[in-house]
This record gives structure tokens, C-alpha cells and sequence, in this order.
């Protein structure tokens, strides 16, 4: 018997191969005579495009080709298109100007396509791009999110910039009890800007066949059939049966790797028109530039409080900037996976938001690591705090007081969402115990003794994680289905090739799903092999954003996973002679009832496939299937984390002396590799909360467009983290799963801003709070 | 980037004034300047190599001459593509004045600079020490041109000037004496 590998903390079996070198990333794969592009970008933040001469260009030794935006427009190439639909409160529907493949006639961000050369080394088309000459005439940029709906409009179709007004909840309670009200308490923030840097930047090799006509694309994709069905219903390049997406091991993506980019499109577009194989992998400029970027948000947010403390009403107004064209799921982020989280986790009765999304002459804004889910938990997290602090209570107890109790579930918010399950107490109180939150006075005590200033703070987070259902989310704007797809293949031998739509790039599937499927068969973990990342050999599926793979793809594979043993049963009874109802499955072996009679998985698997003593009338041989599984609700992981500082007034300097974390997961079926995503979600929101800014100046140029100008996260920037967990069981999903994903960079950074401002003694430091503003803000105390 | 300075030169406005728009002697005095031939009354090509941080790039693009008072003041602007490495704008008011009608001529400057595309992306931090420098040398080249001396000491006074007055106009004689003498900050050969 193989033991049970659920719930154990399995090494991964991926990480040999990465540790080793032996990954195969876009970057690793060379076809024989294949070209290379670069892209010539627009310099300008805002600009009429004149005449391009790539004359000289193509007169370079090794050119093969220069095409422009004005050719994509001749060859009628659709754009790239925005996968959901918003309505603004008129029930207009959201602006959506042409986001060209590369532009033709108006560069709206720096950092656009306006050509691509392709020549036969990449020095070659480097040093070619060079002499792409294009005339421009600069326009005024519209730079700012909070002053985008005064400034000059970027499109004719989008009045005051605006991509649409939307709503949600009912505003007239929502004023009427804030008006009322005994307390009021208001916050305006922002939420800043980020940009992803993953650590492969984005690449893609593509290759026209022109004896099969097919096109295959290797690309950096967290979701290959989407870019497939994208690229053939909306851009048009290909019919989908003849265009083939291979996404193979992807080093990072945290929501960059989702969209369909101009550049992985022109590139297919290439290869088509030239018939050649044409590879561009992004220089770390050129992601800065134009990866989809994060967050950018300003919110105004009113709290209303009763005399005890209750919560009444929540009233916010957002401006979020999509930047310059509405990636592919820009339009989702701010609204239906924001608006709906502003319940957090509390029994707030009234809430109303409003979201203006802003079109700015910037890159475009998309999902990145939590999407919209960090932007609502930062919000409802600090204005808590304020609240808590304006009232001189205790934050935790204000937290506590107002939280959403067990015997409540399922809870309806004002917000559309409906929780089914969780116990939000149990993880603060864990999480209080494992902060020794009762000795933080005398910790503080000892830290002022020292000439530090200490404090700190809480974050009680909520997150909805594998958004769903599909007929919900279609009836909200989505333009896909929300389901997942899998496909377990058991060979004749008795392994097993697992296929699914979902996609891995750092989150381990290759180990957990193995680990899914192996338990479930009574196997070894080394038995099964999990394929992913090519529209060739799987089913259609949706990818891996959203914390949905385990939740919505991993229950795929368990509902085919129970298929299988439901066929093996019945190959099993006619073996073992028996009725199919006395045939049991346990530990990897069919048993029948009161005898002592069993077949293993294995013998089964080869009855199956060498069927000669089988059932043929009336069972197929083989052993293989498949599930299409689409969720009835989202999942709602949540949990507190509690951040503690220590600050150095003389310099500003703030060491996180110790963060924790307690999550509640549903049912977990790796523990390290969840610990691992844990770990790395709160580097990204330490990142955001003290490091990360990405500026524009007012004409549009990105000013932090390196790493000598944009601050990421460092180990020496991060503590050790103290990570727990509490359990409630995800009540609509076959493996009672939630999603870790995101948590991390969701939930932390309030709690930093929290624990900050508490050892400040401030009622506000925005987003970055670097050293140097936190010196300020000190100094201003002192003042 | 905007800078605002000042230079005594040993010689008549006049002659200061004839150098301005001599574009051979604007041409020796720019750094990395390979060409700045004229193609009107007030109009110029011109051709510059210049290095900012890791970007380095030929810069090719027009200059042309505003606001001209002979021989008095000017407004010499000017826009060059470099390529990849992006564009770069900028220009210069120069403002000549005769010291109580010596032989001594006082100009005043006030340059601003701006860059888009990879320069502005890689280099922005580098690109006012990069441009003080260009400018620096400029006018010291041009003070020693003229002054026939070319190991010369040039003292070069940059000024603090309020903002928003540092627009057309801003560099009259009232304005300038508010102007408040850096002395520390800028001796001659800035460090870019």
C-alpha cells in the first residue's frame, strides 16, 4: 500500500528540473531558421503618428522584414479585445476605443508598438530598429488618475476619459445611515501603482507552417486557450483548429501572463505574413514598459458607526485608471472583483460604491497578484483602524465586535456576494495568540527604551477566490466561462498522465495535483505526470489566475478521477465476478465485498486497455476521462495577519520584526507548497506597502522604468514569517479547497500601513511607506 | 531639468552677441556636436552625440532661434531624436547685458531640458547631471572662444530663481537681481 500523500508537504517534484537548469522556458526553445523580432515603441506618452519610414531599416544587412501598425490596420487585424463587458449606472456600456496590435495612427503610452523589425540575428533587428524613423506630433498627456476626467480627452468615444460610472449596493440606506449616524469616520487614500516583474519577462516564439497552415505560438501564458480562442474570435489571426498555443514552464506571471499583449500577436501576425518562425523575448526595459501594470486606485471611504461601535454603513468612491486601453480583463478588476469584497469580514448592513474607471496616457492597468481583492481589503482595513482609533477602542475588538459569526453562514452582503462559509474569530484569535498581541505594550515599552518606536497592526482580509459560476459571471459582462476542464488519462501500466486547462508557473501543480490524483488511487505521487500548458494535447480550459486552480481545476480532476474508479468498478466486478455494487476502491485496490477476492488499480488498468476476459458489450475499453467541472460560488478564504514594526526615528528605517499570518484554506492538500504561496504573497505586499511605486512624470515618461528606480522586495527586506492556519471546509467543491494564491498579498498590506501608523503615532503614510516618508511623518510629530 | 546662471566675459556685448549666432562657434563649444548647419535665417540641423547614464545616442534634430533682440536676447530651442534611445528637448534664454558699459559683458542663461522614451526610462535621474554638464561646458567653452584664452578660469554663478517665473521674459534685469548667488553649488565643471 502507498501511503496517503494528502495533507503532506511533498517536495515538489517540478523543482529539480528548475534548480538544476533543466527548466524549458519560451526563451530555451530555438526552431531551425528561426528569425527574431524587435519592436520599435513609441517615445512619446501621447502623440498623432505621421509618416514611418523603415526604409533604411530594411536596407540593414540580416532584415528580413519591417512591418508597421498602418499594415496590421491594412490587413484588417481586429483589436485586442476587453474580455468583460461593464455597464455604467446609466446602463450605458463602458467605452472601449481600438486597442490596436501596433499602433497605426496615435501612440497613447510610451512604450507602444508602432513597428516590428524582423531580421536574422537579434542584433540584427536591434541595431535596424534604430533607424525606424517615425514621425510624431506630441499631444498633451493625461497622466494622473485623480485628475484624468478634467484633462484633454484621449478619445473622442470616451468623454472626460471616462471608460464607464458603475455602481453597486443601494446608495439611498447607505446615505440615509451615514447621515444618522453617531460616528463618521473618512479616509482618503491611494492605492499605488505597480508594475509586476515577473522573473522571465514575457516571450514568444512563433511559427507558421505553410504546408499545414498552422500557426503554433510559444508564449508566456498562464492561460493558452484563452489567448487561442482571443486570438482567432476578436484579433482574427487563425481559425482555432489551426492555431496552437504552448505555454511551457513559465517562470512567474501574478496575473501579467493572463492578458493577450500587442507584442505576442504581432509576432504570430508575422510569422503568418512571412512564413517564417519569428522568436522576441522582452528586455527587462521593454517589460517595465509594457506589461500590464497593477492597482491605481484613489478611493474616498466613509464609515458610519453607531454609539457601540457596530458598523452601519460603508460608502466609497473609487477612480481607478485603466491606462491607456482596456486590457484584457482591465475592466473586471476594479469592479466586480473590488466593489464585491468591501463586506470584508464584517456584518456591515448598508454599503455603496461607486467606481469611475479613468483611461490615462499610461500602460494598461490589469490584474495583478490579488486583483481588486487587495485594493477593497486595504480600503476596509484601514478605515477600520482609523475608526477603531478615532473611538479610542481596541482594533481588534472593533474587528471583533463586527465580524461575521459562524452561525451566520451563509451570509449574503449588500454586495452581491454570498459567503458560504468561514470562521472569522478563530483566525483572529490565533493569530492574536501567535503575535503575543497581549505583550505588545511591553515590547513597545522596551523599543522606547531603546529610542525605537514600535507598533502594531491588523488586517482581517477576505478574498474570492476560482470566480464563478459561468451562467453568474456571464450574466455580470464575463465574455468566457469560468469552468475548468481534466483529464485523467490512467496508461496501461497503471500510471497516470493527468491533463488540465489550469497553468503552472511557480504555483506547483505539477506536485499538487499529483498528489490529488495519487491519493485518490491508492498510487505513488512518481506514478502520476501532470501535463499542462499546450491548447494540443488538452481539453479547453481557462488557466490559472484568480486562485482558481485547485478549487475549480483540481475539482475537474477529481470528478474524473471518480470516474475512473466508477469504470474500474465495473472492470473489477466482471473480473472478480461479482455485482458491481459489492466492489469496493480503497487504498489502490478493488475489493469484493465478503470475499477475499481484489484486483489491484494496475491489474485493472491493463484489463482495460488488453481487453481480453472484459465486459466488451457493454463497456469501452480503456481507462481514461474527463470532467468539464463549473463551480456554483466563489470560494472565501480569509484570515488575520498581524504585522509589528520597529522604527528608527532618526532615520525612518522600519524593520517588520515579525509578521503573522493565519489563513483559513479550506482543506489543504500540500502544506509547504501553500506556506510557500503564503510567504511569497506577503513579500509582494511588503513590497507594495514599503517599497513598490511606479511613476509617471506629467508627460507620460515612466520615470522607474529599472530596477535602479523601482524598488522590489529583497530578503533582507522581509522577516521571518510566523504562519498558521484555521480550518473551515469549503462547502461546494469536491475537495473542499479555497485558494492561497493571493492571501499573502491581499491581507498584509494594511496591516503594515497599520502597524506604521500606530508606531508613528499618524493617522495616515500612503503606500510606499519608505524611509523617507516615514522620517517626515515623524518629524511632522514632533513638530 | 531647468538651470538658471550667469558669466562675466571680457569682451564687448557686441561681439557675444555676433558669437550667439555664429553656428560655427556654437558648433566647437557643444559637446559632442558633429555637425550645426544653418537652413534659414533662424533655423539650424544640427548632430550631437550624447551619453546619459547607460544610453548613449546620436541625436539628430532642428534648432531654431526665438524672440531675437539684437543685440540683446534670445531663445535658441531645439528637438532631436536619438532613435531607440528616445528624444531629447530643450533650449536656452539668453539674456547679454554690458557692465556699465565696460568692455565686460554679462550673460545670463536659463536652460531647460527634457527627454522621452529609453532616456527618460533608464537615465532620468542622471539627465539633469547629464544636461548641467552639456551646458556647463557650452558656456565655458564659449567664454574661453572668446576670450581668446583657452585655460581660462570661467566663474559661472547659478541662480535661484522663484518658480514660475521662469517662463519667456523671466530673465529681465529686475528678475535676475533677485536671483540668489549658489555659489557652492556650481563652480565651473560640474560633475554629471
Amino acid at each position: 500500500m502507498v501511503e496517503q500523500s494528502i495533507g503532506k508537504s511533498v517536495l515538489r517534484k517540478e523543482d529539480m528540473r528548475f534548480i538544476t537548469g533543466n527548466g524549458r522556458y519560451t526563451d530555451d526553445i530555438n526552431l531551425r531558421g528561426q528569425t527574431y523580432g524587435y519592436f520599435v515603441r513609441s517615445p512619446y506618452a501621447h502623440a498623432v503618428v505621421g509618416g514611418v519610414d523603415t526604409s533604411a531599416a530594411q536596407s540593414m544587412p540580416g532584415v528580413v522584414a519591417v512591418l508597421t501598425g498602418k499594415q496590421v490596420a491594412e490587413d484588417e487585424l481586429g483589436g485586442l479585445p476587453c474580455g468583460w463587458m461593464i455597464h455604467s449606472k446609466d446602463g450605458s456600456e463602458m467605452k472601449q476605443p481600438l486597442h490596436p496590435v501596433m499602433a497605426a495612427t496615435k501612440v497613447n503610452y510610451v512604450g507602444e508598438p508602432v513597428a516590428l523589425v524582423v531580421a536574422d540575428s537579434f542584433d540584427e533587428a536591434k541595431s535596424a530598429a534604430e533607424l525606424v524613423s517615425v514621425e510624431y506630433e506630441e499631444l498633451p498627456a493625461v497622466v494622473s488618475t485623480a485628475a484624468a476626467q478634467s484633462g484633454p480627452d484621449i478619445y473622442a468615444e470616451a468623454p472626460g476619459n471616462t471608460c464607464y460610472q458603475w455602481e453597486l449596493g443601494e446608495k439611498a440606506a447607505t446615505d440615509a445611515a451615514i447621515e444618522g449616524a453617531a460616528h463618521v469616520t473618512r479616509y482618503t487614500l491611494t492605492n499605488n501603482r505597480l508594475i509586476p516583474n515577473a522573473l522571465e519577462p514575457r516571450a514568444a516564439i512563433a511559427d507558421f507552417n505553410r504546408g499545414t497552415e498552422e500557426l503554433t505560438l510559444y508564449t508566456t501564458s498562464q492561460n493558452p486557450h484563452l489567448a487561442r480562442l482571443i486570438l482567432t474570435a476578436f484579433v482574427q489571426l487563425a481559425p482555432e483548429h489551426k492555431l496552437r498555443i504552448i505555454a511551457p514552464d513559465v517562470g512567474g506571471g501574478f496575473g501579467s501572463k493572463i492578458f493577450v499583449y500587442s507584442e505576442e500577436t504581432a509576432l504570430a501576425w508575422a510569422s503568418m505574413k512571412l512564413g517564417v518562425a519569428i522568436k522576441w523575448t522582452a528586455e527587462r526595459s521593454e517589460s517595465f514598459l509594457a506589461d500590464a501594470h497593477g492597482r491605481d486606485h484613489v478611493s474616498e471611504a466613509e464609515l458610519a458607526l453607531d454609539e457601540e461601535g457596530n458598523f452601519l454603513a460603508l460608502r466609497v468612491k473609487t477612480t481607478a485608471n485603466m491606462g491607456a486601453y482596456l486590457s484584457t480583463f482591465a475592466s473586471a478588476v476594479p469592479t466586480y472583483l473590488y466593489g464585491t469584497l468591501l463586506a470584508g469580514q464584517y456584518k456591515t448592513p448598508n454599503i455603496y460604491v461607486e467606481v469611475d474607471s479613468v483611461f490615462t496616457n499610461t500602460a494598461p492597468v490589469d490584474a495583478y497578484r490579488g486583483a481588486g481583492r487587495p485594493e477593497a481589503t486595504f480600503l476596509v482595513e484601514r478605515i477600520v483602524d482609523l475608526a477603531a482609533k478615532e473611538l479610542g477602542v481596541d482594533p481588534a475588538e472593533l474587528r471583533r465586535k463586527n465580524m461575521i459569526q459562524p452561525a451566520d453562514f451563509p451570509y449574503q452582503t449588500p454586495v452581491a456576494l454570498e459567503y458560504d462559509i468561514g470562521d472569522y474569530e478563530a483566525s483572529l484569535n490565533k493569530a492574536l495568540e501567535m503575535a503575543d498581541y497581549a505583550g505588545f505594550a511591553n515590547r513597545k515599552a522596551d523599543s522606547e527604551a531603546n529610542g525605537k518606536l514600535r507598533g502594531i497592526g491588523l488586517s482581517c482580509y477576505i478574498e474570492a477566490c476560482g470566480l464563478a459560476p459561468s451562467a453568474l459571471a456571464g450574466a455580470l459582462g464575463a465574455g468566457v466561462g469560468l469552468w475548468e476542464s481534466g483529464e485523467v488519462r490512467v496508461n496501461p501500466t497503471g500510471s497516470v498522465t493527468v491533463l488540465t486547462g489550469t497553468h503552472s508557473h511557480g504555483q506547483g501543480h505539477e506536485t499538487t495535483f499529483a498528489q490529488l490524483v495519487a491519493s485518490r488511487f491508492g498510487i505513488s505521487v512518481d506514478d502520476v505526470e501532470v501535463v499542462h500548458g499546450d491548447t494540443g494535447k488538452m481539453d479547453f480550459g481557462l488557466g490559472t489566475y484568480g486562485s482558481r486552480s485547485l478549487s475549480v481545476g483540481g475539482s475537474a480532476l477529481s470528478v474524473a478521477a471518480d470516474k475512473v474508479v466508477e469504470k474500474g468498478r465495473k472492470i473489477a466486478a466482471h473480473l472478480l465476478e461479482g455485482d458491481v455494487d459489492n466492489i469496493d476502491f480503497e487504498d489502490g485496490e478493488f475489493r469484493l465485498k465478503e470475499s477475499n477476492r481484489s484486483k489491484t488499480f494496475q491489474e485493472i488498468a491493463f484489463a482495460a486497455y488488453v481487453p481480453h476476459d472484459y465486459p466488451i458489450e457493454e463497456l469501452e475499453p480503456g481507462l481514461a476521462e474527463k470532467a468539464f467541472y463549473d463551480p456554483v460560488n466563489f470560494t472565501y478564504p480569509a484570515g488575520t495577519h498581524i504585522c509589528e514594526v520597529e522604527i528608527d526615528p532618526e532615520t525612518g528605517v522600519t524593520e517588520i520584526t515579525k509578521f503573522t499570518a493565519v489563513d483559513d484554506f479550506g482543506n489543504i492538500i500540500n502544506p509547504m507548497i501553500v506556506e510557500g504561496q503564503v510567504h511569497g504573497g506577503i513579500a509582494q505586499g511588503i513590497g507594495q506597502a514599503m517599497l513598490e511605486q511606479c511613476v509617471y512624470d506629467e508627460s507620460g515618461q515612466l520615470q522607474t522604468g529599472s530596477f535602479m528606480d523601482y524598488c522590489m522586495p529583497r530578503a533582507d527586506d522581509l522577516p521571518n514569517f510566523t504562519v498558521g492556519l484555521t480550518t473551515t471546509v469549503c462547502t461546494h467543491n469536491p475537495l473542499g479547497a479555497k485558494g492561497c494564491g493571493e492571501a499573502g498579498a491581499i491581507g498584509s498590506p494594511p496591516a503594515i500601513i497599520n502597524a506604521i501608523t500606530d508606531a508613528v503615532g499618524v493617522r495616515d503614510i500612503s503606500m510606499p511607506a519608505t524611509p523617507e516618508k516615514v522620517w517626515r511623518a515623524i518629524q511632522e510629530q514632533r513638530a | 531639468m531647468e538651470l538658471a546662471q550667469r558669466v562675466r566675459i571680457p569682451v564687448v556685448q557686441s561681439i557675444v552677441w555676433n558669437a550667439l549666432n555664429d553656428p560655427a562657434i556654437l558648433k566647437d563649444c557643444l559637446p559632442g556636436c558633429q555637425s550645426f548647419d544653418r537652413t534659414g535665417e533662424n533655423s539650424f540641423e544640427v548632430v550631437l552625440v550624447a551619453k546619459v547614464g547607460p544610453v548613449k545616442a546620436t541625436f539628430k534634430g532642428a534648432v531654431t532661434l526665438s524672440d531675437v533682440k539684437p543685440p540683446e536676447s534670445y531663445r535658441i530651442s531645439g528637438s532631436g531624436k536619438g532613435g531607440v534611445a528616445g528624444f531629447a528637448k530643450g533650449g536656452a534664454e539668453v539674456h547679454l547685458e554690458s557692465i556699465d558699459d565696460s568692455a565686460v559683458t554679462l550673460m545670463s542663461y536659463q536652460v531647460t531640458a527634457s527627454v522621452g522614451g529609453k532616456l527618460a526610462q533608464i537615465g532620468s535621474r542622471l539627465v539633469t547631471g547629464a544636461a548641467r554638464k552639456i551646458a556647463n561646458d557650452f558656456f565655458t567653452g564659449f567664454v574661453r572662444s572668446l576670450s581668446g584664452d583657452p585655460l581660462m578660469e570661467v566663474e559661472i554663478e547659478t541662480l535661484v530663481l522663484d518658480k514660475g517665473v521662469l517662463d519667456k521674459g523671466v530673465l529681465d534685469k529686475g528678475v535676475l537681481d533677485k536671483g540668489v548667488l549658489d555659489k557652492d553649488a556650481d563652480k565651473q565643471g560640474l560633475q554629471s
